[in-house]
């Protein structure tokens, strides 16, 4: 059985050892090393230069994330306690945009906020604007939003379903108005879909650099477009941008381990 | 409604997407009564309950408590405690968060508090379990925790919505006279809904039997078995022969090819009736002593009695005897007045 098991998993490891593993080691080794392959910290020490862009990078895909959950808490709910038919063509309905190219999206977002574009000229209509809204962090977070949510809206919708009606309702029974039925029980009993959706929108949001680069212009460079920068751009510095890749990667475990810290928390109950 | 009344229903009709659940449902519960609800499923007692609850908002009709309409009052606001069907525990929350869920809404001091969780567990037998998480609990436990926690907010009135269902046989009878024993404790008011006519019959003071969202009885257990009011209660409660019958006048009734002398009285002259007798109401007599004759079909032991079907000129008439007799054998059947039980033909 353990023999059997372990063969049928032998593929996907030899898949991560090639794909995942190997090329963290690569990004390791570079990130210590120079252009001739000798042992530095020059790299790493360099980064201090790119203080205002990573801190520019975790707060809008902090503010994106945040903004996601009050959005999508709501919405996960009220398509939770839907009817089993309705529920599935709201989610389809959530997930329609996921179907269509995520640049072809982004791009969407770019003619509409333009200075000549579709919003600013419906406005002109009636006498306003025309307003500035592409190539700013507004519209770096708009796009964030706009493009993660459903990854914040499928694991809340996950966890709800399975919260019984009954609980909510011996919530109330018991002398719970909305808002205490909702810090004291809705709210704790969905924590494990919380940092889930967390997750899967702070990171790809702490990394994208197409986002950025299409709606936020050249001002609002985030660390992702640094990194692809110094492997496709002009920088071209594949030891910088590896050292680059490794301290985002420390900032998202250390995010991760924050959210997971909270989870734990929850599992082990109330106290006497 | 009188001064003991203490909920009211009146004229209740609840429909989901146009079906009618409950028909113009009025009802009267007295202060300190364990009342129960008893029906098959779909028959709206549910419904009832969370109308009284106020998980339910009627479509129209007024729910009263202590004279006061509460129909519009919201199910946090209501002097009313709920022991769900499946518990409903809060499995973020141990046992004794569970219990003192309510009072910490009603932000009663933490000495109170502790004082009255840990009486509440004392009484349902579960002290020592204060730290446990209710998932790891038995049924019978989790079904403790969840009359502890309605109970600590001292409600007037304690809903219970089929709560000994999911226990096995031995548990369930055991829990049936835990919780006649806690409701005469608490000296409160139950509400209590099952499926079940054995604990309906067992627990309660007044038993309301329901079907398709209409009342069909309201009385005492030995009323409801006694006197059933349609064929409808007196097929559900119980084992039941049920026949057309003809009331040739009082006292005298037709069924089954013969006259039977009984104990109804007031029925139009020839008019139709349902006729009912118990199994056990039967007596098996020699052949040629019996009011009816007929041969044994089967015969099965139940432990304390034989159950027979035995047919009568084409009727097969169940009879419930400590003694048995061989599948074949003609047997005669005598059935006394006062067993004979008459009511007015149900419509249908």
């Amino acid at each position: 059985m353990k023999l059997k098991s372990k063969i049928i998993a032998a593929p996907y490891l030899v898949w991560m050892t090639a794909f995942i593993v190997a090329p963290l080691l690569m990004v390791l080794y570079f990130a210590f090393t120079d252009k001739a392959g000798r042992f530095t910290l020059e790299n790493l020490s360099g980064l201090s230069q790119y203080t205002p862009v990573f801190v520019r990078s975790i707060l809008l895909a902090a503010i994106a994330t945040v903004i996601c959950l009050v959005l999508a808490y709501p919405l996960s709910f009220m398509l939770s306690r839907l009817r089993e038919g309705k529920q599935r063509i709201m989610l389809m309905l959530v997930m329609l945009p996921m179907w269509m190219n995520f640049l072809l999206r982004t791009y969407a977002w770019m003619t509409l906020l333009e200075r000549n574009g579709l919003i600013n000229r419906f406005l002109g209509l009636f006498g306003v604007g025309p307003l500035n809204m592409i190539n700013t962090q507004g519209a770096v977070v708009l796009g964030m939003v706009y493009n993660y949510l459903p990854y914040m809206i499928l694991p809340l919708y996950t966890i709800m379903v399975k919260i019984d009606d009954s609980l909510i309702e011996a919530a109330q029974d018991l002398g719970a108005g909305r808002v205490h039925t909702l810090t004291k029980v809705l709210l704790p009993l969905s924590v494990p879909g919380i940092t889930t959706g967390i997750t899967m929108v702070f990171v790809p949001s702490i990394s994208t650099f197409i986002i950025s680069r299409m709606l936020g212009g050249g001002s609002n460079l985030l660390i992702g477009d640094l990194i692809e920068l110094q492997f496709l751009g002009n920088s071209y510095n594949y030891n910088l941008g590896s050292a680059m890749s490794l301290v985002l990667m420390v900032v998202v475990l250390l995010c991760m381990s924050f959210t997971n810290q909270l989870d734990n928390e929850n599992k082990e109950g109330g106290v006497v | 409604m009188d001064n003991n009344t203490i909920i009211a229903l009146k004229n209740i009709v609840v429909d989901f997407d146009g079906e009618a659940v409950l028909n113009g449902l009025s009802l009267d519960i007295h202060d300190k009564e364990f009342v129960t609800l008893l029906g098959p499923s779909g028959c709206g007692k549910t419904t009832t309950l969370r109308v009284i609850g106020g998980f339910l908002e009627p479509k129209s009709g007024s729910v009263f408590f202590n004279a006061k309409d509460i129909t519009h009052l919201p199910p946090y606001k209501r002097q009313v405690n709920t022991v769900f069907q499946k518990y409903a525990l809060f499995p973020h929350l141990n046992v004794y968060e569970n219990v003192a869920f309510g009072l910490r809404l009603r932000k009663v001091d933490e000495k109170e508090l502790k004082t009255r969780v840990l009486e509440m567990l004392e009484m349902v037998g579960l002290r020592g379990f204060e730290r446990r998480n209710p998932v790891t609990l038995s049924g019978g436990q989790q079904q403790r925790v969840a009359i502890a926690r309605a109970l600590v907010n001292h409600p007037k009135v304690l809903l219970l919505d089929e709560p000994l269902g999911a226990l096995d046989l031995k548990l369930r009878k055991e829990m049936q006279g835990e919780l006649k024993r806690i409701q005469q404790n608490a000296d409160i008011t139950f509400i209590y809904v099952t499926h079940d006519q054995e604990e309906a019959l067992t627990m309660s003071d007044t038993v309301v039997v329901m079907n398709g969202g209409y009342i069909q009885q309201i009385g005492s257990p030995v009323d409801i078995y006694n006197e059933p009011e349609n064929a409808f209660v007196a097929d559900f409660i119980g084992e039941s022969n049920i026949l057309s019958g003809v009331m040739e006048r009082d006292f005298s009734v037709e069924f089954a090819g013969r006259q039977f002398t009984c104990v109804d009285k007031g029925f139009a002259k020839r008019a139709l009736v349902d006729v009912v007798v118990r199994p056990e109401d039967i007596q098996v007599v020699p052949a040629i002593q019996g009011q009816l004759s007929g041969v044994v079909k089967s015969v099965i032991f139940k432990g304390v009695h034989y159950e027979m079907i035995v047919e009568q000129a084409g009727t097969n008439w169940k009879i419930h005897s400590t003694q048995a007799q061989q599948p074949g054998q003609i047997i005669g059947m005598s059935i006394g007045p006062d067993e004979i039980h008459i009511m007015h033909k149900m419509e249908d």
